[in-house]
């Protein structure tokens, strides 16, 4: 599990975090702190699925669920585990 | 009706919230034609003062051109005030068409369709030439009414890192399997005032297979040696897809805009775009006014090079006074401050001086990045540039925030 949300964070913090932004860790509010929009959240979507070879729903792709790594590693988890 | 006293203080809450922060938006009501002199009202009620004005879109200084307005005269006395209709039911004047085939020649393009504003434009563009199918890949700074028109658009969409080629190209490679992939982009982008690297984006698009459009709205008329727009300041004329852009800012400054581009794109927009099927026509008189003024930039450069003096000399000086001005060659030159209650301030000393220009900050721009965006005209001449320079400075040694870092300006007056 920590593995997955490091790979989660490295990607996140690669993709969406300028060289002057603050570090983010594993509760940092992603969508609602403003860190990943949500035009942007497609490409997470997409990269989690590739990565994992996984298929999350649009319905349960929901902003909430990606606010934070934890979220997403628990989402991921879910599908992984299917 | 169901408008009970919990919900008028819901919203009255809300403006409080927005007051007491310092980011309540007023209007300045100006009393004379737009020009680098005018006369406003602000506060309201207040006597009128003679300001310069630093923010206006009006690069080329043709919104109240005497030619333009006899043009636009003529237009309404030949063909009327309105035409009570959208485009294709009876609302095309043979007017009409003669712009739509100006601005094909002016952007060299196939094919133009005009709409009532760029807003409009942008916001019927994506969903009448992409379907779910397909991937719109967007700079992450590009202007709202792209982002408005995106969303109303039924295609995936992503972001790339602002100006940032190389994420670009790694998302580029990502979607290789949608059936069209659309790369956006501002050609000057509205904030910054910084011009996308068109002949490297047209590099990657033809690589990866990709359609690309600008919205080129700050730029048309006068980027570019002959003022065409971005696509000329990288060579690229002739492989740019779509070009979006307006008349409401260096064309007139009235309103309207245009999708202009590949010939079936256009004819799409033509069957298909919401803004351009369900909105009125633009009025004849406006029409007319456009019209004059491609003729005057088909004629000369003198504007757009008068501009680009002032810009230099604008930039230069503001640098040399110790402000942080976002880097770059376009007439849009941002002065950063970084807070929003600081660039509301430093918007309303700047006015006692005679000087208007406004504060920008969230959501207009990202957090932590407040500015004053000023904007060079042809109108403006030396002795007001001048006169704008030493209010600035005189106002920016009030605030104690010349030839400070921007981690100075933050630790005194937070982000």
């Amino acid at each position: 599990m920590d593995e997955l949300k490091e790979v989660i964070k490295n990607y996140v913090s690669n993709e969406y975090l300028e060289p002057d932004s603050d570090p983010i860790d594993y509760e940092t509010p992603l969508i609602s702190g403003g860190i990943v929009d949500s035009f942007s959240m497609v490409s997470l979507k997409r990269f989690l699925e590739n990565k994992y070879h996984i298929q999350i729903p649009d319905d349960k792709a929901t902003p909430e669920a990606f606010d934070s790594v934890n979220k997403i590693a628990e989402l991921v988890k879910e599908f992984v585990k299917a | 009706m169901a408008y009970p006293a919990e919900v008028r203080k819901l919203y009255q809450d809300q403006i409080k919230v927005m007051r007491e922060a310092g980011i309540l938006k007023e209007e300045r009501f100006i009393c004379s034609p737009q020009a680098a002199d005018i006369e406003v009202e602000f506060p309201a009620g207040s006597p009128l003062k003679k300001v310069i004005n630093m923010c206006a879109n009006n690069y080329l200084g043709l919104s109240s051109h005497p030619e333009v307005i006899k043009a636009a005269h003529e237009g309404l006395d030949r063909r009327g005030f309105g035409l009570s209709s959208v485009r294709f039911i009876c609302g095309t004047q043979d007017l009409h068409r003669q712009l739509e085939e100006k601005m094909s020649e002016f952007l060299g393009t196939e094919d133009t369709i005009l709409f009532p504003s760029c807003m409009d434009a942008n916001a019927g563009v994506f969903e009448a030439i992409l379907t779910k199918e397909d991937v719109i890949i967007s700079d992450r700074l590009v202007h709202a009414s792209l982002i408005d028109g995106i969303r109303l658009c039924s295609a995936m969409n992503d972001s790339y890192k602002h100006s940032d080629l190389e994420h670009l190209e790694q998302k580029l490679q990502m979607y290789q399997d949608k059936r069209l992939r659309l790369v956006v982009t501002d050609g000057v982008f509205s904030m910054d005032g910084d011009a996308a690297k068109l002949d490297k984006m047209v590099e990657l698009c033809d690589k990866y297979n990709a359609m690309l459009l600008v919205d080129d709205s700050h730029a048309t008329g006068f980027i570019g040696k002959t003022g065409r727009g971005t696509h000329e300041k990288f060579g690229v004329m002739g492989k740019i897809d779509v070009i979006t852009t307006t008349f409401g800012k260096a064309l007139g400054g009235a309103t309207g805009g245009c999708v202009s581009g590949r010939k079936e794109l256009v004819e799409m927009c033509r069957q298909k775009a919401r803004p351009y099927l369900f909105s009125n026509t633009v009025a004849p008189m406006i029409i007319a006014g456009v019209l004059k003024v491609l003729d005057i930039l088909s004629a000369t450069t003198e504007r757009r090079d008068k501009l680009e003096k002032n810009t230099n000399y604008w930039r230069k000086g503001l640098t040399e006074a110790g402000f942080i001005v976002k880097e770059g060659d376009t007439p849009i030159v941002p002065v950063m401050l970084y807070n929003a209650k600081l660039a509301q301030d430093f918007s309303v000393a700047l006015y006692e001086e005679g000087i208007y220009a406004i504060g920008f900050f969230f959501p207009v721009v990202p957090q932590g990045q407040a500015r004053i965006r000023t904007q060079l005209s042809a109108a403006h001449e030396i002795h007001h540039l001048d006169k704008a320079l030493k209010a600035f400075t005189k106002v920016g040694k009030k605030f104690d925030i010349l030839h400070k870092t921007k981690q100075e300006i933050i630790d005194k007056y937070g982000m």
